[in-house]
């Protein structure tokens, strides 16, 4: 006799409102005619049961495919006495297209592969920026992920390793984008794929890649190492078409939501309506272009600022990247390059000095931005700080040699 | 035995083959754009092409049902493509402005919001929950979908002072990250140890190393080597558990909700911020969680009324000040409030800037 649904009063109520319900989904699956609906039914159940309780009950354990150390996250439930045919429900994360773009033929040979191996539930994406495979059994792991694989599809990170990155939509789509972000989002992961699959770090390692200061990918708390489009030179204003835009809103508006908010004052509206720009001032924090888009624009000279450390909490508390590379140019393959052997080079430094379980920026805390700075072969800048030092309790007796590097290194900038 | 498939380390495919034909094109080379509408996004190329981006809402948790009934909408509305967003929005691009119309007209009629573009609330960044994490104080796919119901209305449109980025997370570790808004489990007791297991379970050294306020010391308990916890040290953070599962950190009655707003990630204006604790105590009320709806849709209340044209949350209260905050949205201000972790002071008022 085929297994019945479950009860279950509290997940249905889940179904009604206008937002689209996980539940219903989680039903079609489980009332499905396909192999995967008891399992389907069993986990609504297990479900439910922690909607009833408050409580989760699945754990871990040690799964994965031939030749990875990591990319599947294993789960097996606590309550399998209950809802044995979803007593292995493993996610496989897998690595999406930079960017996130798909055509509705890849997406539909994504989900017949998932019905064939697994449960038909997919999430699109995980806060890691995987496609989340979740829901399938332990012997249906290295099937799935052959079949994926063959398709061009790689694991995603877990553990202590690499991460798997994210990317805006950027030069797809945006005028606002500073480099290719989808680019040197993949080089720079397929560069490390190594210890992707086979983590060996003291924790893990994230890298985000955003093309403006809008930071759309989260890239300046959420990655070890936070790739952040900017420029060098002037924004580009086209004073016509920023002239019609002040005639359209008026110009209280201008004053008010544009030149008022500018953080480091340095806009100016002219008696004629065009906009006065002092560049030395700007920050190139975005506000101005975000909403005068058709007539402000980043500058020409575009490149990526990097700022590293990011993370949440544990262990010692909160930190957002901080700047160790003001300007990077990203134009041709060379700088591209420079950007995958920097990448390798703070990879390098964290595996050898961090301690366990410490993130770069924690890391960073314990040594001091010097010493980082110094093991991975970059120099000081002055956009690296928001202040100098206000306590004088400080060793300096080697003052006057750093001066001297200083001044070396200013001199040689200006030749 | 055959010889086990050895992996093909592709590592991140190239989105070029799947990309829009029109932004493949123009990639890298997209003069400017605007809005025509809440959930349209409208793109131009230097080379004078154009596309239109129609935004619409999902449950992230896809059955592979829906992913096709998307599909079958982008096949007959929008040229076969699509991408997502971190938020796990679905766009569709399509490159001639009339087919905007019955493309949103679809997706309304499949059940899809269409929205979430400029200054509207978009879909909450959210993690697994009870479906399928290990550690899930709550079931974030609920709470998302008990909030976006309730917040329908501001995802369609787009009537806030600037956008509004919403989390949830379902353990202190807060997945879903900083948000204008985050929704966040709070747990309130300390683990309660089950002594049995922990030496068959748990490598005790790492379990020591974990605790960032030092309150856990290895014990005998029964014979048994095991882990114990100084409950007046701990804070409660549950970060011992994902490494040692018998130091049970989640609690039908005090694992809590805390919520926290303010949070940024762009550099957009001011600096990126943290978000900071306003409301805790809030039951952890599945299946529908409406305590925390309620403080949620009071805040978002508070700031559309209040704040001015592109100040993002926290944006608006560094302005108005916290009294006003507080003030505004009728939230009580306890002791709990006060940062007590390391550097805290700095969170402090060391000014006679005084708000009355």
């Amino acid at each position: 006799m085929a297994k019945q649904m479950p009860k279950t009063p509290l997940l249905d109520q889940l179904e009604t409102g206008p937002w689209p319900s996980f539940v219903t989904g989680l039903k079609r699956l489980a009332k499905s005619d396909k192999g995967y609906a008891d399992m389907m039914k069993d986990l609504l159940g297990q479900l439910e049961h922690s909607y009833e309780t408050r409580k989760g009950y699945w754990k871990g354990g040690t799964v994965g495919v031939f030749g990875y150390g990591a990319g599947v996250i294993p789960r097996f439930s606590e309550v399998a006495d209950k809802y044995p045919e979803s007593k292995e429900f493993h996610t496989i994360r897998i690595m999406p297209p930079a960017g996130m773009h798909y055509t509705t033929d890849l997406l539909r040979k994504l989900c017949d592969i998932w019905e064939r191996h697994g449960s038909g539930l997919i999430a699109f994406h995980g806060q890691s920026g995987d496609i989340m495979f979740q829901g399938s059994t332990t012997d249906n792991i290295q099937p799935a992920f052959d079949e994926l694989n063959e398709l061009g599809f790689d694991l995603g990170g877990a553990g202590a390793g690499v991460r798997t990155s994210v990317s805006c939509v950027g030069a797809a789509r945006c005028e606002q984008s500073c480099y290719d972000e989808a680019k040197a989002m993949r080089m720079s992961l397929n560069a490390m794929v190594d210890d992707i699959h086979r983590p060996s770090l003291p924790y893990k390692f994230k890298m985000k890649f955003a093309g403006c200061a809008n930071d759309c990918a989260n890239a300046i708390h959420r990655a070890d190492m936070a790739i952040i489009g900017t420029w060098k030179d002037d924004m580009q204003v086209d004073q016509k078409a920023f002239q019609q835009i002040v005639k359209e809103r008026g110009r209280k508006e201008i004053i008010d939501q544009v030149i008022r908010m500018c953080p480091t004052e340095a806009l100016s509206l002219n008696d004629d309506d065009t906009l006065e720009v002092d560049n030395k001032s700007c920050v190139r924090c975005m506000h101005c272009l975000n909403v005068c888009t058709k007539a402000l624009k980043p500058g020409k000279e575009r490149g990526a600022a990097i700022l590293v450390g990011g993370k949440r909490t544990l262990k010692i508390g909160d930190q957002m990247g901080t700047v160790v590379v003001p300007f990077m140019k990203l134009e041709n393959d060379e700088d591209y390059e420079g950007l995958v052997e920097l990448a390798r080079n703070m990879l390098d430094f964290f595996a050898e000095n961090a301690l366990e379980h410490e993130r770069t920026g924690e890391m960073i805390e314990r040594i001091g931005l010097s010493n980082f700075l110094e093991g991975v072969g970059l120099e000081l800048d002055l956009n690296m700080i928001a202040a100098p030092r206000s306590n004088s309790y400080v060793r300096m007796d080697g003052w006057d040699e750093e001066v001297k590097k200083w001044n070396a290194r200013s001199k040689s900038a200006a030749e | 035995m055959a010889e086990p498939r050895r992996p093909t380390e592709s590592g991140v495919p190239d989105p070029m083959p799947f990309m829009h034909p029109v932004m493949r094109k123009n990639y890298g080379h997209w003069a400017w754009h605007d809005r025509p509408r809440p959930g349209v996004l409208h793109h131009v190329a230097e080379s004078g092409d154009e596309i239109w981006t129609v935004k619409a809402g999902t449950q992230r948790q896809m059955d592979v049902f829906t992913v096709r009934a998307l599909c079958d909408i982008a096949d007959k509305y929008a040229e076969g493509h699509v991408r997502f967003t971190v938020r796990s929005n679905i766009e569709f691009m399509v490159s001639k402005k009339d087919m905007v119309d019955p493309l949103i007209k679809a997706l309304n009629d499949g059940g899809f919001p269409v929205g979430g573009t400029g200054n509207s609330v978009s879909m909450i960044s959210h993690t697994q929950g009870w479906l399928h994490c290990d550690i899930p104080g709550t079931d974030a796919s609920g709470v998302v979908k008990s909030l976006m119901d309730e917040l329908y209305e501001e995802f369609i449109n787009e009537r806030m002072p600037n956008r509004v980025k919403i989390t949830t997370s379902c353990c202190q570790i807060n997945c879903g990250g900083q948000g204008d808004i985050a929704i966040n489990i709070q747990h309130t007791k300390p683990p309660k140890i089950n002594h049995e297991l922990v030496s068959l379970q748990c490598e005790r050294p790492a379990v020591v190393a974990r605790c960032p306020v030092a309150a856990i010391r290895p014990a005998m308990v029964n014979g048994k080597p095991t882990l114990e916890v100084d409950e007046k040290k701990c804070v409660c953070c549950g970060a011992c558990f994902p490494p040692c599962p018998p130091m049970q950190i989640n609690d039908p009655e005090h694992s809590k909700l805390a919520i926290w707003v303010g949070g940024k990630h762009s550099s957009t204006r001011s600096r990126p911020t943290f978000h900071k604790l306003v409301a805790a105590g809030i039951p952890n009320n599945a299946p529908r969680w409406p305590e925390a709806a309620e403080i949620v849709k009071n805040i978002l209340r508070a700031y559309q009324k209040d704040a001015r044209a592109w100040e993002r949350m926290g944006e608006w209260i560094d302005r108005v000040g916290w009294p006003r905050f507080f003030e505004l949205t009728g939230l009580p201000f306890t002791k709990y409030h006060l940062e007590t972790w390391r550097g805290g002071r700095a969170s402090l008022n060391a000014s006679a800037h005084l708000h009355f």
